[in-house]
C-alpha cells in the first residue's frame, strides 16, 4: 500500500469546488493500489502538492463542455459523474504540455462567447454553448476561422474520452468484459459462426482447451 | 572519501538482474556456488509490488506512461529511455534511443515473452550473404540448452518442423482471437506464413513453485498472482536466493571491473545510490549481465596497466558491431468487427499467433528477414482510449447512418461504442546486419551524477535494414487490405522516411558490442562468453551476440547464460578458475 498519501490527494484535485474538498476525500476515491517506486512517490507528491491549474471558472466551462461531449444517456451516466474533470485537472499537472492548449482554448472559447453573446461561455444559455460546439465540434465542416477552436476541441474531446472510457462506468459502458482470471477458450460459437469463422483441425488439436 | 571493502569474498560476481544475470545466478546458486549479485536499480518482488490486474481507475492518469513508466503506468518496468542523472551522448547524425531498465530483474518484468530459438542458419549468415561474421557456435551447440531452458521456464508453441525456426518443448498454444483469425486469412492470401506465437507463458502447470496463466492479458505488468510468464525475478531470482547462496545488492551502479597484476578479474567497485558511498566486493569470477551496452561500458571503463584498451578489449571491438532489430509497423481498423459482441478476450500477454520469416533472401533486395507480431481487438481502456475518433466517425456509417466527422454528445457514445475492439496491427522485426563502425564509446567529456565516463553512440542504418523495412510496410498495406482492413496510422512511408524504420535502440534488442568469436583478433569472448583476455570475466547478456537473427533475444541469453555457467562450473571444478 506504498503511496495511500498520494493518491488520497488525488482526490482533492477531483472536486472543483474547494469547499467539497474533504467530502470527495471521505468519499473514497480510489487510493494507490497499485505498486510505485520510490521515484515515483517523490514525483506524485510533488505533483500533488502543486496548487491547482484551472481556475474556478475555467473549471465551470471544462465540466460543462465535458458534459456536451459525454452527457447522460439510456446506457450511461455523464462525465462530470465519472469525475472527468477532476481527470483533466490532474492530467494537465502530469502531461504539462496539454496545459497551454487548455487554458487558450478555454479563453479563446470565452472570448467567441463574449463576442457573440456578451457573456463567458458557461454562463450563455444552454442554446447559446451548443452552437458554439457546434461551430468547433465538427473538423470538415468548421470555418476556417474556427480552426484554433476545432484544434482545441478535439483535444478535449479525446481528454474526456480518456477519462470517462477509464473510469468505472465507462469502462461498464464500453462492454470491456476482461480483466479478471479465466480460461480462454478461443473465440465463442456464436461469434465464428457470425462471422463464417472456424478453427482448423489442426488448431483444434493442438490448442489449450477448457471444459466449459 | 574512503572506498569499503565487503568482507565477504564469493565465488561469482554478477552484475545485472536480467535473463542472463538471472540465469547465471541460478545456475550457479543451485550448484552451491556463493554468488554476489549488483544491481543498478531497485530491490523489486513481483510478488508484493502489484500492478496485475487493476482498473485503469486505479490510476490518476489511468496508465498513461510517464518516465519512469514509458510502457504506462501499471508497466512492471521501472525507468527506460530517461534515467534521471545518468546522461549519453549521441554523435552528430546518430538517432539512437537507449532503454535502461534500473530495478531487480531489469527488462524481463515486463518483456513480450517473445521465446524464439535462433535456427541452424542463424549462427552461420556470413557462409550465407557473406555480411557480418559467424558465430563461433553452431545450433547443434546450443541446442541442448534450449531444451533445458523450454523445459526449466516453459514456453508454448507448435512444433512445425521448419529449419530455420526450431521445434522445442512446447506447452499448447491459445486459439487465436477474432482478430487473428481474420489476418491469418489476410496473410494467406499473400503467402504469409501464419503459425502460433511462443511465448514463456504456462497454459499448463509445470511444477509446483508457478501457476498456469489464467488469460488476463497483462503479462507485461509482470504475473504477480500465478508466476506464469516469465521473469527473471518470479521464475530465476527468487528461487536462487532460496537457495541461502545469492546475496543481492540492490541500488549498486557498478564503476569498474577490478583486475590485478596479472590481469584476472577480482571483483567489482561499484556505488551505492542510497549512501553514495564507495564499495568494493570480490570474487573468483566475474560475470556481466547489465545490458549489451552497460556491460561494454564497464569494460571500456575498466582500464588498467594489463588492459589499457578496456578490459576484454585488445581486439578493440568491445562497443563495437552494436545492433538493434529492424522494426516498422502499421495499423487500422476491421470494419467487419464494428459493432461487435462484447467478450472477455484478454488471452495471454500478446499475440496468440505470428509470423516467422517465410521468404528466401536469395530473391530479395535486401539480405536478412524479419517477422511479424500482431495486436488488435478489445483491449482493456486506458489513457488514449477512443483518441482522434474525428478521423474515424466520418469516414464509416454508424450503424447505417452516415455522421459528420468529429461531434459530441449521445451520438458520439454510440460512435466509441461502436467502433471498440476493430483496431488491428502488425509490426516487423529483423534482423540487422553488426557494422564495425556502428559502436558506443566513452564520451571523453562527459560522466554521469556518480562521476562514471559516459556512452557515446555512432548508429546509422544502411540499405540493407532501410530496404527490409520497405518490404514490411508494403506486405502490410497487402495484408491489409486482404483483411478488408483500412490502413489509419503507419500507411505513409517514402525513401525519405526511411519507410518507416524505427530509430534504432526503439526495439530494445540491442547487442553485439562485446561480440564473441573464435578469433581473439576480431572478437571479445570466445565460444563460452569467456574474455579472451581474461579468463575469470564473462558476458552473458546481448554484448556477447556475434549477430541476433530475425528472433528476439532472450531466450538465446537464456540458454548462453546457462550454458556459461555450466561451463564455469566445470572450469571451477577443474581449478581452471
Amino acid at each position: 500500500m506504498l503511496g495511500v498519501g498520494a493518491i488520497a490527494g488525488t482526490a482533492l484535485v477531483a472536486g472543483c469546488k474547494p469547499g467539497e474538498e474533504k467530502k470527495e476525500v471521505a468519499t473514497g476515491d480510489p487510493e494507490f493500489t497499485y505498486d510505485r517506486a520510490k521515484e515515483e512517490i517523490a514525483r506524485e507528491k510533488e505533483l500533488l502538492a502543486q496548487d491547482k491549474f484551472f481556475s474556478k471558472e475555467e473549471m465551470a466551462t471544462i465540466t460543462i463542455l465535458a458534459d456536451i461531449i459525454i452527457p447522460k444517456d439510456e446506457v450511461s451516466g455523464s462525465a462530470s459523474e465519472a469525475k472527468v474533470p477532476g481527470f483533466i485537472e490532474f492530467i494537465v499537472k502530469d502531461m504539462p504540455y496539454h496545459q497551454i492548449p487548455m487554458r487558450g482554448g478555454l479563453r479563446w472559447v470565452d472570448m467567441q462567447c463574449l463576442n457573440r453573446f456578451g457573456k463567458p461561455f458557461r454562463d450563455c444559455s444552454d442554446k447559446q454553448q451548443i452552437e458554439l460546439v457546434d461551430m468547433i465540434a465538427y473538423p470538415n465542416k468548421a470555418l476556417k476561422e474556427m480552426s484554433q477552436g476545432v484544434a482545441f476541441f478535439n483535444r478535449l474531446r479525446n481528454l474526456v474520452a480518456s477519462g470517462f472510457y477509464t473510469s468505472e462506468i465507462g469502462v461498464a459502458d464500453i462492454g470491456y468484459a476482461g480483466n479478471a482470471p479465466n480460461q480462454w477458450n478461443g473465440v465463442p460459437d456464436d461469434v465464428l459462426k457470425q462471422y463464417k469463422l472456424a478453427y482448423t483441425e489442426k488448431q483444434l488439436k493442438e490448442c489449450v482447451k477448457f471444459d466449459s | 572519501m574512503q572506498i569499503k571493502k565487503q568482507s565477504k569474498h564469493y565465488d561469482v560476481v554478477i552484475v545485472g538482474s536480467g535473463a542472463g544475470g538471472g540465469m547465471a545466478a541460478y545456475t550457479l546458486a543451485k550448484a552451491g556456488l556463493k554468488v554476489c549479485m549488483l544491481e543498478a536499480g531497485a530491490m523489486y518482488d513481483p510478488q508484493k509490488n502489484i500492478t496485475q490486474l487493476k482498473n485503469p481507475w486505479e490510476s490518476p492518469r489511468r496508465g498513461a506512461s510517464t518516465k519512469f513508466r514509458p510502457f504506462g503506468d501499471f508497466d512492471a518496468c521501472y525507468y527506460g529511455w530517461d534515467v534521471e542523472g545518468e546522461p549519453y551522448t549521441k554523435a552528430p547524425g546518430t538517432e539512437w534511443d537507449w532503454w535502461r531498465a534500473r530495478m531487480l530483474g531489469g527488462r524481463t518484468n515486463h518483456w513480450g515473452r517473445i521465446s524464439l530459438r535462433f535456427g541452424p542458419k542463424d549462427f552461420k549468415r556470413k557462409d550465407i550473404d557473406g555480411l557480418g561474421e559467424n558465430w563461433p557456435i553452431g545450433y547443434e551447440d546450443i541446442k541442448p540448452f534450449y531444451d533445458k531452458v523450454d523445459k526449466l521456464i516453459g514456453i508454448f508453441g507448435t512444433n512445425e518442423g521448419l529449419e530455420d525456426h526450431p521445434d522445442g518443448f512446447f506447452l499448447p498454444p491459445p486459439k487465436p482471437r477474432l482478430h487473428e483469425l481474420f489476418i491469418q486469412k489476410g496473410a494467406a492470401v499473400s503467402g504469409v506464413k501464419v503459425i502460433p506465437s511462443r511465448l514463456s507463458i504456462l497454459t499448463q502447470k509445470i511444477n509446483d513453485e508457478r501457476g498456469v496463466c489464467f488469460f488476463c492479458g497483462q503479462c507485461n505488468r509482470n504475473c504477480s498472482m500465478a508466476k506464469a510468464d516469465f521473469s527473471s525475478t518470479n521464475v530465476l531470482i527468487y528461487p536462487a536466493i532460496e537457495t541461502g547462496n545469492v546475496d543481492v545488492i540492490p541500488n549498486a551502479m557498478a564503476r569498474e571491473v577490478l583486475t590485478n597484476a596479472e590481469g584476472l578479474a577480482t571483483g567489482v567497485s561499484y556505488i551505492n545510490k542510497d549512501d553514495m558511498m564507495e564499495y568494493q566486493v570480490t570474487g573468483r569470477t566475474v560475470i556481466l549481465a547489465a545490458s549489451a551496452c552497460e556491460s561494454s561500458r564497464l569494460l571500456l571503463n575498466s582500464k588498467s596497466k594489463r588492459h589499457p584498451n578496456g578490459l576484454a578489449n585488445s581486439s578493440d571491438v568491445v562497443g563495437r558491431y552494436l545492433h538493434d532489430s529492424t522494426g516498422a509497423a502499421l495499423g487500422g481498423v476491421l470494419p467487419q468487427l464494428f459493432d461487435r459482441k462484447r467478450y472477455n478476450e484478454d488471452g495471454v500477454g500478446g499475440m496468440h499467433i505470428y509470423s516467422p520469416w517465410w521468404l528466401d533472401n536469395k530473391k530479395l533486395d535486401f539480405p536478412r528477414g524479419y517477422h511479424i507480431e500482431y495486436w488488435g481487438g478489445m483491449s482493456q481502456p486506458a489513457y488514449g482510449f477512443g483518441g482522434g475518433i474525428e478521423g474515424l466517425n466520418g469516414k464509416f456509417a454508424v450503424r447505417g447512418e452516415q455522421k459528420e466527422a468529429g461531434g459530441y454528445g449521445k451520438s458520439l457514445k454510440e460512435d466509441y461504442r461502436y467502433f471498440y475492439g476493430a483496431s488491428v496491427g502488425m509490426a516487423g522485426r529483423g534482423e540487422a546486419i553488426p557494422m564495425y563502425d556502428n559502436r558506443c564509446e566513452i564520451d571523453p567529456n562527459v560522466v554521469d551524477k556518480f562521476g562514471i565516463p559516459v556512452l557515446k553512440f555512432n548508429v546509422k542504418w544502411s540499405d540493407h535494414e532501410i530496404l527490409q523495412a520497405k518490404h514490411m510496410k508494403e506486405t502490410f498495406d497487402e495484408m491489409m487490405h486482404n483483411m478488408g482492413a483500412i490502413v489509419t496510422w503507419g500507411g505513409d512511408y517514402n525513401k525519405e522516411n526511411n519507410y518507416g524504420l524505427e530509430s534504432p535502440g526503439k526495439i530494445i534488442h540491442e547487442a553485439g558490442t562485446a561480440r564473441m568469436g573464435s578469433d581473439p583478433k576480431t572478437s571479445a569472448l570466445n565460444k563460452y562468453n569467456q574474455a579472451h583476455d581474461c579468463k575469470n570475466l564473462f558476458v552473458v547478456d546481448g554484448a556477447a551476440f556475434t549477430s541476433q537473427a530475425d528472433k528476439n533475444i532472450t531466450w538465446t541469453i537464456l540458454a548462453l547464460s546457462m550454458r556459461a555457467s555450466e561451463y564455469i562450473i566445470s572450469e571451477m571444478k577443474k581449478q581452471n578458475l
